[in-house]
């Protein structure tokens, strides 16, 4: 650093500062997943299984999320029906 | 009773090896009986950096398989009588260890050492859960840098869910132990600095080791780092052994040197 660098006005993000605001959400979207039960994969499972003794569905248009949100928890379900032929 | 103390990252070439030979060693000059057991089957690096490379006769997979036995198997390092070294298969892969055998080779050194070190490998594959899954405590390294502050973040998931412990609803003390630490570049911005990687993975922190020449020379000759008490990751290291037996030591070497005024007016380093 020499004498010029104190004059050119300091920039406000840093790239430590960019650094360390995406690690921030990855990594508290990377601890969401942590927290989920072990048993939502074979929830998902048997819900597809039921549902799909009724209505012909693909596997992959299946959702199940769980949200914690303060003191409650959601249990999201979203599932595609094939169009009506 | 032995402690087990993995060393662990995710990512690699960040510091494991480098790590686990200053802090066995260290352990080891403060008069424990420490044992380093490398777990990187078919990549093992530990005797290079311990400077035992020649005299590797047995190894692991040969002590699980019942093909040696632990007497043949442990090199005895030449700095230190409380010292030895189990170095990792080189011709064999990481399914060569099974959790059973690695559990009984972990009892039997219960037996007769104070500390077992363990070098894991990068990745979270079965090498990697293996050294993790018997430990006690677990020291996190991590370069200030995303992809290995992100994978450390993954390993300590890990810790508290796919390791004995927290099987049997105990936790792992875990320790942060931040490498190729650049205090000048932490002061213009351009890394993460030590409360930046404190605040995302919230655990506390063993120590801090300075980016260093000193770590390349010891590697070259095969020597921990640790042992070279005049350089500044020795020093680092040294304080961090302090920590790990509970001693509260000030951290060093987390601020750029100051430059002088003729330095400051026409730069240069």
């Amino acid at each position: 650093m020499s004498i010029f660098d104190y004059f050119r006005d300091r920039k406000k993000s840093t790239p430590a500062s960019i650094a360390k605001e995406r690690l921030q959400i990855i990594v508290a979207h990377q601890r969401g997943q942590r927290t989920q039960p072990d048993y939502l994969p074979q929830l998902q499972q048997e819900i597809i299984d039921v549902i799909s003794k009724y209505v012909s569905i693909d596997r992959e248009q299946v959702h199940v999320a769980l949200d914690n949100q303060d003191d409650c928890s959601v249990l999201e379900l979203n599932i595609t029906l094939p169009e009506r032929p | 009773m032995a402690k087990i103390i993995v060393v662990t990252s995710g990512k690699g070439g960040v510091g494991k090896t480098t790590t686990s030979a200053a802090i066995g060693t260290g352990l080891a000059l403060r008069g424990f009986k420490t044992v380093i057991v490398d777990f990187d089957v078919g990549l093992r690096n530990l005797d290079l950096i311990m400077g035992c490379e020649r005299r590797v006769v047995y190894d692991f997979v040969n002590l699980i398989n019942g093909d040696s036995n632990m007497n043949q198997t442990l090199i005895k390092d030449k700095r230190s009588e409380n010292l030895f070294i189990l170095p990792a298969s080189q011709t064999r892969d990481k399914d060569a260890l099974t959790p059973e055998g690695v559990e009984r080779v972990l009892e039997e050194l219960k037996e007769n050492f104070d500390y077992i070190v363990c070098d894991s490998p990068a990745g979270i594959e079965k090498g990697a859960h293996l050294a993790m899954y018997f430990a006690d405590e677990a020291v996190v390294v991590t370069n200030p840098e995303v992809s290995s502050v992100r994978d450390s973040d993954r390993i300590l998931g890990l810790l508290s869910s796919k390791s004995r412990r927290a099987e049997n609803g105990e936790k792992i003390k875990e320790h942060l132990l931040l490498t190729r630490y650049n205090p000048e570049r932490v002061e213009n911005g351009e890394m993460l600095s030590v409360a930046d990687v404190e605040d995302i993975l919230s655990i506390p922190l063993l120590g801090v080791i300075p980016e260093s020449q000193a770590v390349l020379k010891a590697s070259n000759q095969g020597v921990p780092v640790i042992m070279d008490d005049k350089s500044d990751a020795g020093q680092a290291y040294s304080d961090a052994v302090e920590r790990l037996l509970g001693k509260d030591v000030a951290h060093r070497f987390l601020e750029a040197q100051k430059k002088g005024l003729l330095q400051r007016l026409f730069g240069g380093r």
